[in-house]
């Protein structure tokens, strides 16, 4: 545990990385998880099949095949996030960072969508018939009526996804950005006497931040339970 | 009944495919300089060990379980259609065996990565690691390790087209190495940015294909790339770093140390390390090095 310690400035480091690709993906894949739950319950044929086929093929295939396409078959095609290069203080957003980001949102975003989708399906059906009924177009009955009922309902699968989320940042640490999983790894190394104090750190860091998550999510839920 | 026949004849013939096409050949060896022949094995007929030591176990036992990598071409590799792996590692490691008695069919490799080598040795689930061990106090701490064997440094590896000369270049840009390697360490203190990938062959990749525009670890692992993509990577700068490739064993058996100590002695003076070193790393232009000097072992 020492050497943790010793080197708080790389652990910082590490689990700032870790939030960076927490926070981005994280709005990343709300955002295009609730475009595609919008498109699968949607009146066009054309777009709810689309959408059903992305959820398809990104839910079925394991994290690790998305991110090892956008970092490594990614380049080869000629598909590089090279524009990406911003520095923030002692963090780096460059390609490889964008490329891993990428595949973090469009993963999550099929079980963004999946999560929204049930809390659609918990709203009423005369609500969205109501809304119809007074003349509102279909992104009028989305976003006025279903979509606000429809995320109270959905904020418990949503929180697990994230959770998910934070910690499928792990396997970035193999792919090329040095965030919590990767330093712990090269602490082990430097310095395997101290394996279990090293492990216990990361791991009790990465149990905060989860309950932290859940502490939101548990207020969100709360305030937004209907009366 | 005919019905079943034929597909009983259909099933044969698919396994017979099948069969042939797993029988393809392994393939020529993936390293070997040219002109330079595999360093001879001597192995002891009934050596002789103080009973109740681990030599005298592992002698006894005829058999022995080494760690090595399976990603380091010239030092520890072993490719997919490989059946043992090759190297400069491996041969050291043949010689130890060697002069327990055991010949080079009766060890069996285990692959261990960087992260799992101490854990290993603990317990107990592989005898020696040689696997670009570099010997540090802080591992001294936890396992046994004697040695070097082999003394390199780490230099850098871009692209042929690059204006890069050196690391003091790379201030500030990415640098790959492999993850939990002291080749990643060593990127950080010279102040460039850290890229971890799962091995050295990844790390390649990205170099070739702009990702990041250099890579660094050792030296010697360096030009066996730069040989495999000639006219596309070049190997530039000076040795940044030093380090002391060593044996690891368990802390278990303090003894092994003196053993390993005069089997290395022996093969430094027999020319076996020099004959394994052109085998393995030699090649056009490169000079054999001395032999570098064995560490004292502490009582």
């Amino acid at each position: 545990m020492r050497l943790v310690y010793e080197n708080l400035d790389l652990l910082v480091r590490a689990f700032g990385y870790t939030l960076l690709f927490f926070v981005v993906a994280a709005v990343l894949s709300l955002l295009l998880g609730t475009l595609v739950a919008a498109m699968r319950v949607g009146p066009v044929a054309v777009l709810r099949r689309a959408g059903a086929a992305y959820v398809l093929l990104v839910r079925n295939t394991p994290l690790l095949v998305v991110l090892l396409f956008f970092r490594f078959a990614g380049p080869k095609i000629g598909l590089t996030f090279s524009f990406v290069d911003l520095d923030l203080g002692q963090w780096r957003i460059n390609n490889i960072f964008a490329s891993l980001v990428v595949g973090l949102s469009l993963y999550t975003a099929a079980f963004v969508c999946e999560a929204i989708r049930s809390g659609i399906n918990a709203v009423p059906v005369g609500q969205a018939e109501a809304a119809r009924a007074i003349g509102l177009p279909f992104g009028g009955v989305m976003t006025q009526v279903v979509l606000p009922q429809a995320v109270r309902a959905s904020v418990p699968p949503l929180a697990s996804v994230q959770i998910a989320l934070l910690k499928n940042t792990t396997e970035c640490g193999a792919l090329g950005v040095l965030e919590a999983f990767g330093r712990m790894r090269s602490f082990t190394n430097n310095d395997p006497g101290q394996r279990y104090g090293i492990f216990f750190v990361f791991a009790a860091v990465f149990v905060v931040l989860v309950l932290a998550l859940s502490f939101v999510a548990n207020r969100l839920e709360r305030r937004w339970k209907v009366a | 009944m005919r019905f079943t026949r034929t597909r009983t004849m259909a099933v044969t013939a698919g396994l017979a495919l099948a069969m042939s096409a797993c029988g393809g050949s392994a393939g020529e060896p993936a390293t070997g300089a040219e002109g330079a022949e595999a360093p001879e094995v001597e192995v002891v007929e009934n050596p002789e060990f103080e009973a109740g030591t681990k030599m005298a176990e592992i002698a006894e036992a005829g058999k022995i379980t080494i760690g090595v990598k399976f990603d380091q071409p010239g030092l520890g590799f072993k490719g997919a259609a490989d059946d043992v792996p090759t190297g400069f590692d491996v041969e050291i490691a043949k010689q130890i065996a060697g002069q327990l008695g055991i010949a080079p069919e009766d060890i069996t490799w285990e692959e261990t990565i960087s992260d799992n080598r101490e854990p290993y040795l603990q317990q107990g689930r592989v005898d020696l690691v040689l696997a670009t061990y570099s010997i540090t106090d802080e591992r001294r701490q936890v396992v046994g390790q004697t040695g070097p064997y082999l003394v390199t440094g780490q230099q850098v590896l871009v692209k042929a087209d690059s204006d890069i000369t050196g690391i003091a270049d790379l201030e500030g840009e990415e640098v790959c190495a492999a993850s939990g390697s002291t080749s990643l360490e060593n990127v950080e203190t010279e102040g460039a940015v850290p890229a971890p990938a799962d091995n050295y062959a990844a790390c390649v990749d990205d170099v070739l294909n702009d990702t990041v525009p250099a890579m660094s670890t050792d030296g010697a692992i360096l030009l066996g790339y730069a040989a495999e993509n000639e006219g596309e990577l070049k190997v530039v700068g000076d040795e940044f770093s030093e380090e002391r490739i060593g044996v690891g064993y368990s802390k278990d058996a303090p003894e092994m140390c003196e053993f390993i100590n005069e089997s290395l002695q022996s093969s430094f003076d027999n020319d076996t390390w020099a004959e394994a070193y052109q085998f393995t790393l030699g090649g056009e232009g490169i000079e054999t090095p001395e032999t570098p000097t064995l560490d004292d072992c502490q009582a």
